[in-house]
């Protein structure tokens, strides 16, 4: 579409200009402040701080939870694609419109919610804990949460792949003689295994760096059921800026790395988009 | 109007769209741009418009120096490829926006922008459509709109950029009839550029060749038809067959035959290319005197009132291609397999190095 | 970062398709998971809001502190969204308008705040502005309070809800293209005039959309804004740390009652993004059928 800087439409370098401005002052200098503070520490202190045992620990909760809760959304996210997309039902748009619910509502209310739904008390807490699940105060309850905020970033990457498949594609699968699973083990699996893996690695992300709908139902016992980002806190109260920025710089070159990955993931899909 | 084009050069990135084109277009014509894609046409509009700025050289609007006006001030019309029409105004406030957008000083009246834009939609003939949005219209309706909002602003130049490209065949011979008719109404100096040689030659009062970013060729639709100054606008503008021989002093020998070649009267035995029309080709049953081919009738294909006949030259296997009147056809009753004699009528012989 | 729907098409007359029984099985699980993850705690937000009856809902909502919550999210709320929205507006104008190097590099720097952890967000303020930042002690003898503070939590949701309305525009005019602004110019129409007349008319959807996530966000941002806030009730709390605070506290019901209003909200958000979302197809529509 573009021909070149030459563009006759105005405001080109204010436009830009105030982008850059405005983008800096946000996030790239408030940014570069955490890179400053941690370049202050040495590198054994830094090491010393973000591998501590209730450190590491925090680390296995978050990430082992997040990997769990991205599984599960990955196969149900696809699951809810390709029902909104394929079949028709009473109350669908109802639905489609509600998969957003947990973008829209704030984390703080998810948190609350969920932490009274799977309490001892709760609509389901009452009926799992006697036969022995425990879901609230533990990890099994971060990665509900974990779940909760992230099953909109599979639906909504896989569901518009899905619509824009051709049927013709399934049509001549099937033609060739090709069983409704081998078609979508072999031929629809394969072309949404890209928004699939886009929308994995975003709901990783997003449950990784996870703070307000977790607190309020992990119980947040140290070793335990406690996450990275509320050890961050945990520190800022305790006045230690510097093993909280130590482990703040940790949790964003992982964002970065994850940020990088997601691109090369979305690049890769482009691949087989017309 | 009269629009002058001097120097100019435009590259993108690495890509050289325009070499160093200099043109004049007369007031009051209607020149035709014609080429391939990537031959520079569309970039040579836009540079007119104001819409692309140049590398160098100068345009010049009626001998004034207009190169560095902005889009706004120089008073063009300009037609979009695909129209552009505002889509969230109707097809009235997409034809009157030029004129709400004057300044205040010279903006018309609200009555007298209804009239002119009432005038503009009987031009067009869709007057009881002015309440319709875009998205309603059909492609050819489109295209009518974007051209009365163009000339609403009275604009000095009309440019249209391939203006029929995206309607269908029917459509597309209507319109260019009817803009034919249009400018014989209004006069103003306009420009289109098309791929599409029977377009140009139909539509256009001049037309200019163009490829690669040159202009290979520019006069009358019956001076670029007729005597085409290069090999690329021979081949560009309708089918055409090539011989490969050698000319010297005036005279080329080709496939067999010695044919005059006056405009080569220098060529001191050069290879040559002689290329010949696919109607210029005779189809004879017997080959009585000089100048015909010994060929074989290979295929046979009527395309409505003509009959495409493909041959293959005897002693070799090259294949050229005639186009017969249906009536010749039946009269000859060609049966493919047999042995026929072809007659090139006109042959235009180019010294090899003028090849492409 | 996702899809908005911009490309939705319902499918027609699948010919080739599963058996019935397995249709209504993957709908009957999808919409059982649906209902656990999404319905449940929806409706345990009403339920247990009004577990103790109007009055005490009624109670809840105008309780001082919780007014003054109200009315700091607003605030808070009524200066990001208009930044974000001119930042939105300038940078959409810039990349989809325009094409020049380093275009995708800066449009991923534009999304850097969606993978930033909300905890880190607010950290880097407390960085820069806390005491032991680098403007702190110098903020300190102007006695100016930034950190703990409402600049603070207004600074943190700038950063938190930066992405949201750019990148909305930016694929959406990025699909216009710039023909329509083109032929304006043309016509004579300055840049303000194409902008106001041609591009606005054109996005404007699209800015609704972008708008109403920002807000929802903006609203009920709790990582970043618990960092930075302080906690001071009746001053620095925001609606959402005002239900954390309750919470804690084991006022329930009333917990519930304030996490109500963001839920309504969140509501009234998905509506207004579906119908947004429904009317932006319909611009796209449009323009590619004029193709």
């Amino acid at each position: 579409m573009g021909r070149g800087k030459n563009n006759v439409l105005p405001g080109f370098t204010p436009a830009l200009g105030y982008t850059i401005f405005y983008l800096s002052l946000i996030v790239l200098i408030p940014l570069s402040a955490l890179f400053f503070k941690t370049a202050t520490l040495t590198w054994g202190d830094f090491v010393a701080a973000v591998t501590a045992p209730r450190v590491l620990a925090s680390y296995r909760v978050t990430f082992g939870a997040s990997l769990a809760a991205a599984v599960i959304n990955g196969f149900f996210g696809v699951l809810v694609a390709w029902v909104l997309v394929r079949y028709r039902f009473p109350g669908k748009k109802l639905i489609d419109a509600l998969v957003d619910l947990p973008f829209a509502l704030p984390t703080a209310v998810a948190g609350i919610t969920l932490a009274s739904i799977y309490s001892q008390n709760g609509w389901l807490g009452r009926y799992l804990e006697p036969r022995g699940i425990k879901v609230a105060f533990t990890p099994l309850g971060i990665a509900v949460a974990m779940v909760f905020i992230g099953l909109p970033f599979v639906v909504r990457t896989v569901q518009p792949v899905l619509e824009e498949l051709d049927q013709e594609i399934e049509e001549a699968a099937s033609c060739l003689g090709a069983n409704r699973w081998q078609t979508f083990r072999r031929v629809l699996l394969p072309t949404m295994l890209p928004a699939i893996l886009t929308g994995f690695a975003l709901s990783f992300a997003r449950a990784v760096g996870e703070y307000g709908s977790i607190i309020f139902i992990a119980g947040n016992m140290p070793m335990v059921s406690e996450i990275t980002p509320l050890l961050i806190i945990t520190k800022l109260e305790q006045y230690d800026y510097a093993g909280a920025t130590a482990i703040a710089t940790v949790m964003l070159v992982v964002s970065f790395f994850m940020l990088l990955c997601i691109n090369l993931l979305q690049k890769w899909s482009r691949c087989f988009a017309e | 109007m009269s629009i002058e084009i001097e120097g100019i050069s435009k590259s993108f990135g690495t890509f050289a769209a325009l070499k160093n084109v200099s043109l004049k277009v007369p007031s009051g014509e209607l020149v035709a741009l014609l080429g391939p894609s990537g031959s520079g046409k569309t970039s040579l509009l836009r540079i007119i418009a104001g819409l692309e700025s140049p590398d160098s050289g100068r345009i010049l609007f009626d001998g004034e120096e207009a190169t560095k006006r902005q889009v706004q001030e120089r008073q063009v019309g300009f037609v979009f490829q695909h129209y552009a029409l505002f889509r969230h105004m109707t097809v009235f406030d997409n034809i009157a926006f030029g004129l709400t957008v004057k300044p205040k000083k010279s903006r018309p009246g609200k009555a007298e922008i209804r009239d002119k834009v009432h005038n503009l939609l009987k031009l067009i003939q869709l007057e009881n459509l002015a309440d319709r949005y875009p998205a309603q219209l059909s492609g050819g309706q489109r295209q009518r709109v974007a051209l009365a909002r163009a000339l609403a602003v009275e604009p000095q130049v009309l440019l249209l950029d391939e203006p029929f490209g995206a309607l269908d065949a029917k459509v597309r011979l209507e319109l260019r009839r009817w803009l034919r008719r249009l400018h014989d109404e209004i006069h103003v100096t306009s420009v289109f550029v098309t791929h599409d040689q029977e377009e140009a030659l139909e539509v256009a009062d001049r037309i200019v060749v163009m490829n690669e970013g040159r202009i290979e060729q520019e006069g009358t639709p019956s001076e670029v038809y007729d005597r085409p100054a290069t090999p690329f606008v021979y081949d560009f503008l309708g089918s055409v067959n090539l011989f490969h021989g050698r000319v010297h002093e005036g005279t080329a020998q080709m496939a067999g035959l010695d044919l005059s070649s006056p405009e080569n009267a220098s060529a001191q035995h050069a290879p040559a290319v002689g290329y010949v029309r696919s109607h210029d080709i005779a189809i004879e049953r017997d080959g009585n005197g000089s100048g015909a081919i010994k060929a074989e009738v290979r295929y046979l294909l009527s395309v409505g009132p003509l009959v495409r006949v493909d041959l293959v030259l005897s002693g070799s296997d090259r294949t050229i291609e005639a186009e017969l009147p249906r009536d010749e056809a039946d009269r000859l009753q060609l049966q493919v397999g047999e042995q026929v004699y072809a007659r090139p009528r006109k042959m235009r012989v180019f010294v090899e190095d003028y090849q492409i | 970062m996702v899809g908005n729907g911009l490309h939705k098409k319902e499918r027609k007359g699948a010919t080739v398709t599963e058996p019935a029984w397995v249709r209504w099985l993957l709908i009957s699980v999808a919409l059982a998971f649906l209902a656990l993850f999404l319905v449940l705690p929806l409706a345990a937000v009403f339920t247990q809001a009004l577990e103790k009856g109007w009055e005490a809902y009624l109670a809840a909502l105008t309780e001082p502190d919780t007014i003054s919550a109200i009315r700091l999210t607003l605030i808070t709320a009524a200066v990001c969204v208009p930044l974000n929205l001119f930042f939105g507006i300038v940078a959409a104008w810039a990349i989809a308008k325009f094409s020049f190097p380093g275009k995708s590099f800066l449009i991923t720097l534009i999304d850097l705040p969606f993978s930033v952890s909300p905890v880190v967000s607010g950290l880097i303020y407390v960085l820069i502005f806390g005491l032991q930042g680098w403007l702190g002690p110098r903020l300190q003898e102007h006695d100016i309070k930034i950190i703990f503070a409402v600049p603070g939590i207004i600074l943190a949701t700038i950063f938190v809800t930066f992405p949201f309305i750019a990148r909305e525009l930016i694929p959406l005019m990025e699909a216009q293209g710039r023909e329509e602004e083109e032929a304006a110019l043309t016509l004579g129409a300055s840049g303000l005039q194409t902008f106001l007349r041609v591009t606005f008319p054109n996005i404007k959807w699209g800015i609704l959309y972008g708008v109403i996530l920002c807000n929802a966000r903006a609203m009920g941002e709790f990582g970043a804004v618990s960092v930075v806030s302080g906690h001071v009730r009746g001053s620095t709390n925001t609606i959402p740390l005002q239900v954390e605070i309750l919470y804690n506290e084991y006022s329930y019901a009333a917990a519930f009652a304030v996490a109500s209003l963001l839920a309504l909200l969140a509501l009234v958000t998905l509506a207004v993004k579906t119908v947004s979302e429904w009317k932006m197809q319909q611009t796209i529509t449009a323009a590619e059928t004029e193709r």
